[in-house]
C-alpha cells in the first residue's frame, strides 16, 4: 500500500569523504541485514517454503490406489469447474458485498461519534465496542450458536413467549446472515479502533479553522475527517476482504448445530480443509488453497485500483 | 465408543501446515509398508521369544481417547515392569485418525498401539499400516467373542485389532411419557410407526423419536439390522457399494414416511440443543447402541428413573435381530519396532480379567468378550436411572442377536460418512426426498472410489 510506505531515508551528511562513507554504508547495510535476518528466517521457513511446497503439491495427484502422478494443472482445471468451490467463492463474494459495508459503516460511525468528544463515558463506550474483538472467534461462535438455538435459545424462547415466533437462524436461508452477524459483532470494535486512532492523528488546528469558517460537526466529518481517513478505510477494507474469503472458524463451529446446512464446501477454506483431512485429497486441497489466494489477490487489487483511480480524478 | 462430536478449533493456517507435513514423506513411504498386508507367511512366535520381548526394557506409545484408560495402562505396566507405555490422547474420533494418518505419512511419530473403531480398520489396512496380530498371539481368541464381533476384526485371514467395546443397538424410552400418551412399547417397526402417530397426537410438542441427519453411524446400524450389507472391501483394490438393495430401500422408505408426516423430529444429534431436548422430553425414545444407557445418564440426569431399555423394533413379528453402532478395537501399527510387546498391550488390557472388567465396570464400555457378557456380576447390576432394570443384561441379550454374517466397510468411511451428511442426511434434515438423497450418496461414493483408483462392484 503506497500510503503506508516508510519516508525516504535522510540524506547523509555531506562532510564525510566518499571512502569512509561507503565503508560506513556497507557496515550499516550489513547491520541492517543482520537485524532483518531473524525475521527472514522465520518468514522463509514458515511462509515461503510451505507456499512453494503446496504449489508443488498442487500439480500432483495421489490416489489411495495407484500412488502419485504428475498431472500439471489438472487440479486447477477441476477446481474451476467444481460447483462446490465456485459456489463457496460466490457465497463469500455475497458475504463481502453485504457484510463488509455494514461493518465498516458502523465502525466509521462509532469512530466519528467517539472522536466528536460529545459523548459521556467515552472510555467505557470505546471499550464496550471493542470487547467483542477480545473474545476468541471460537468462543463467540459457540456463544452465538447457543443464542440462535431453535428450541432453547433465548431468541426462540422470547419469540415463543410473545407469540411472535422467531426466524430459524440456523436454516439454510438464514445461515449466511447469522454468520454475518457474528463476524460484524466481532470485528466492528477492531475496525473502529483503527479508524479512531487515524482520526486522533488529524491536527486539531484544521478543525478550528473549519469552525472559524462556520462548518458544523457534520460538515467537518464529511469534508475533513472522512477524506483524512482514506488510508485507514483502504486498510480495513483490504483486511476485511482477506478475512471474508478465509472464513473458517464460525461456519466450522456452527456445523455442529447445523450439520446439514453448512456442508463440506460452505466456505472455500472449509472445503480445502475437508478435502485434505476427510477425503485425503491433499493435492486437490493445495490447488484450492492456491486458487483462493489468487481470488483474494485479484479482489484486493481491483479494490485498490478503483480507490486510487478515484483519488487521481479528484 | 461413539466419537462424540468434537470441535475443531484449528485455524486454517495450522490446517494447511499440517497438510504439508502430512505429505512430506509420501514419496518414501511406499516401500516401507512391507510388514502389513500380505505378510501372512510370518511364523507364529514362540513362548521364548514372547518371554524375551516382555522382559526386555521397551517403550511403547499408545493413542486412545477412552476416558481414564491410564488405569489399564498402569495395570499393564505393573504386570510387565520392563515395558514402559507412553499413553497419549490426541483427540477423539476424526481428530485422532487425522493425527494417525499424519504420523503414518510422515514416517515418524506414529504410535505402536492405537484405538481404531471397527469401521475404520479397513482404511488403515489399505495402506498396509496395520499389523496382522495372528502370529504374535499365544492363543486363539476367536472363541472369546461373539462371532459377529470376531468377524469385524478378522478379515482376509488376518487379525487387525483386539475388540475393546461394541455397540449393539437397542431402544431406550421414557416410561412416563409412554404412559401419558397411552402407548405400548412397539415391538415391530409397523407398530412403531403407529405409535409415532399416536404419540404425536397425544403430545403435540414432542416426538416419539428423533432421526438426525448427521448420524450415519446410527443409520448404518439400522441398515445392519434390516439385513442390508451395503459395503465391502476385498483388502486390495475392489470395493462394493450397494445402496439400492431392497433392504436399504426398505429402511429409507420407512423413515421417509415418518419424516414426511412430521411424526419424528429431524434434529442433529450430539450438540447442546439435542442434549437439552433429551433432558426435556422432546424425544420419548432413542434407538441407540449399548454405550447409550450410560451416556444418557450423564446427559439427562434429571430424568433418572423414568427410562427403560428394550430391543429395537423388528421388521417382522417374532424376529429378534439387532445391528451395531460404534465400538472400538486396539490395533497395532505395522511401523512398530516391538510387535510382540505392542500386541501384548492391545491384548492384555482388553482380554486380561482385571483391566477388561474395569473397562466394563468403571469406564462403562460395553464389553465385547463373552466372559464378561456372561458373568453374573455384570448381568445382575441394577440401574437406578432405568428404574432398577438390569440394563446390562438387556444389552447382553441384544448383543447375541446381531447377525453373524460379515458386515463390511469401505476403506474410506471418513469420506463416506461426510458424504452422507451432504446427501441422505440433508434430505432427512430438510424433510425432503430420502430416496433421491440415498441415490446421491451412492453416486458420490462410487465417483470418489473410482477417482481414487478402486474397482467398484
Amino acid at each position: 500500500m503506497t500510503s503506508t510506505a516508510p519516508p525516504a531515508p535522510a540524506q547523509p551528511r555531506p562532510q564525510r569523504t566518499a571512502n569512509t562513507l561507503s565503508t560506513l554504508r556497507r557496515r550499516e547495510a550489513r547491520a541492517g541485514y543482520l537485524f532483518v535476518l531473524p525475521f527472514m528466517i522465520v518468514f522463509v521457513a514458515m511462509l515461503i517454503v510451505p507456499l512453494g511446497y503446496s504449489g508443488y503439491l498442487s500439480v500432483f495427484r495421489e490416489q489411495l490406489i495407484g500412488g502419485t502422478s504428475f498431472v500439471g494443472l489438472e487440479n486447477y482445471a477441476r477446481a474451476l469447474s467444481d460447483a462446490t468451490f465456485t459456489g463457496g467463492v460466490a457465497r463469500m463474494a455475497l458475504f463481502l458485498v453485504m457484510q463488509v459495508p455494514i461493518m465498516l459503516g458502523l465502525a466509521l460511525l462509532f469512530a466519528l461519534v467517539l472522536d466528536s468528544g460529545r459523548l459521556r463515558l467515552q472510555k467505557f463506550v470505546r471499550l464496550a465496542i471493542f470487547i467483542p474483538y477480545a473474545v476468541p472467534g471460537v468462543i463467540s461462535a459457540l456463544m452465538w450458536g447457543y443464542l440462535y438455538g431453535p428450541d432453547f435459545g433465548p431468541f426462540a424462547q422470547l419469540g415463543e413467549a410473545t407469540g411472535l415466533g422467531s426466524p430459524d437462524f440456523l436454516s439454510a436461508d438464514f445461515m449466511l446472515f447469522s454468520i454475518m452477524n457474528i463476524v460484524t459483532w466481532g470485528f466492528i470494535g477492531y475496525n473502529m479502533i483503527i479508524m479512531y486512532s487515524a482520526l486522533r492523528s488529524i491536527p486539531t488546528e484544521i478543525y478550528e479553522a473549519a469552525r472559524v469558517d462556520g462548518a458544523g460537526e457534520v460538515r467537518i466529518a464529511t469534508a475533513i475527517k472522512i477524506p483524512a481517513l482514506r488510508p485507514a478505510l483502504v486498510l480495513t477494507t483490504i483486511f476485511s476482504v482477506i478475512g471474508t474469503f478465509q472464513l473458517f472458524n464460525e461456519p466450522n463451529i456452527l456445523r455442529t448445530i447445523a450439520p446439514n446446512v453448512i456442508g463440506n464446501g460452505y466456505t472455500p477454506n472449509l472445503y480445502a480443509y475437508n478435502l485434505a483431512f476427510v477425503g485425503q485429497e491433499v493435492n486437490y486441497a493445495a490447488a484450492i488453497a492456491f486458487l483462493l489466494g489468487f481470488v483474494i489477490m485479484v479482489v484486493s487489487y481491483i479494490f485498490q485500483l478503483t480507490t486510487s483511480r478515484k483519488e487521481a480524478t479528484r | 465408543m461413539k466419537p462424540h462430536p468434537f470441535r475443531r478449533t484449528a485455524a486454517p493456517v495450522v490446517a494447511s501446515l499440517s497438510a504439508l507435513a502430512l505429505v512430506a514423506c509420501t514419496g518414501g513411504s511406499e516401500d516401507g509398508s512391507d510388514s502389513g498386508n500380505g505378510g501372512g507367511e510370518t511364523e507364529a512366535i514362540t513362548a521364548e521369544q514372547f518371554e524375551e520381548a516382555m522382559s526386555t526394557p521397551t517403550e511403547l506409545t499408545f493413542w486412545s481417547w477412552v476416558p481414564d484408560i491410564q488405569n489399564q495402562v498402569d495395570m499393564f505396566e505393573e504386570a510387565y515392569p520392563e515395558i514402559d507405555v507412553d499413553y497419549v490422547n490426541v483427540g477423539q474420533g476424526a481428530e485422532h485418525y487425522q493425527q494417525m494418518r499424519t504420523a503414518i505419512q510422515a514416517g515418524s511419530g506414529a504410535p505402536d498401539v492405537a484405538q481404531v473403531e471397527y469401521q475404520h480398520l479397513a482404511s488403515f489396512r489399505l495402506g498396509g499400516d496395520l499389523l496382522d496380530l495372528t502370529p504374535y498371539l499365544q492363543e486363539d481368541l476367536s472363541a472369546a467373542y461373539p462371532d459377529w464381533v470376531w468377524s469385524q476384526v478378522s478379515a482376509d485371514s488376518g487379525l487387525w485389532g483386539i475388540p475393546q467395546d461394541t455397540g449393539p443397538l437397542g431402544s431406550l424410552y421414557r416410561t412416563d411419557l409412554f404412559a401419558d400418551a397411552g402407548i405400548e412399547v412397539p415391538t415391530t417397526w409397523d407398530e412403531f410407526a403407529q405409535a409415532a402417530a399416536d404419540y404425536r397426537e397425544a403430545m403435540p410438542d414432542s416426538y416419539l423419536t428423533n432421526m438426525p441427519g448427521n448420524d450415519p453411524g446410527q443409520f448404518v446400524g439400522l441398515l445392519w439390522q434390516a439385513g442390508a450389507r451395503p459395503f465391502a472391501f476385498d483388502g486390495a483394490e475392489t470395493v462394493t457399494i450397494d445402496l439400492d438393495s431392497p433392504e436399504v430401500l426398505q429402511v429409507v422408505e420407512y423413515w421417509q414416511g415418518l419424516i414426511a408426516d412430521d411424526l419424528v423430529s429431524v434434529d442433529p444429534d450430539f450438540n447442546d440443543q439435542w442434549y437439552q431436548a433429551l433432558a426435556n422430553g422432546k424425544y420419548a425414545s432413542w434407538q441407540v447402541a449399548a454405550w447409550g444407557p450410560v451416556f444418557l445418564q450423564g446427559t439427562a440426569g434429571n430424568t433418572s428413573g423414568l427410562w427403560a431399555a428394550s430391543t429395537l423394533p423388528q421388521w417382522e413379528e417374532g424376529q429378534n435381530i439387532s445391528g451395531n453402532w460404534g465400538g472400538s478395537t486396539d490395533a497395532v501399527l505395522s511401523s512398530t519396532d516391538n510387535p510382540i510387546a505392542a500386541t501384548e498391550l492391545a491384548r492384555w488390557i482388553n482380554v486380561d480379567e482385571e483391566p477388561a472388567t474395569a473397562f466394563a465396570e468403571e469406564q462403562f464400555l460395553f464389553p465385547p468378550s463373552l466372559s464378561i457378557l456372561e458373568s453374573e456380576e455384570f448381568l445382575a447390576e441394577e440401574s437406578e436411572f432405568y428404574g432398577g432394570q438390569q440394563v446390562n443384561a438387556t444389552f447382553a441379550e441384544i448383543s447375541e442377536t446381531v447377525p453373524t454374517d460379515d458386515f463390511g466397510w469401505l476403506p474410506f468411511m471418513d469420506f463416506a460418512y461426510s458424504a452422507y451428511n451432504e446427501t441422505l442426511g440433508s434430505a432427512i434434515a430438510d424433510r425432503g426426498d430420502l430416496v433421491a438423497g440415498l441415490q446421491a450418496w451412492e453416486a458420490e461414493l462410487v465417483e470418489y472410489a473410482e477417482s481414487q483408483g478402486f474397482t467398484v462392484e
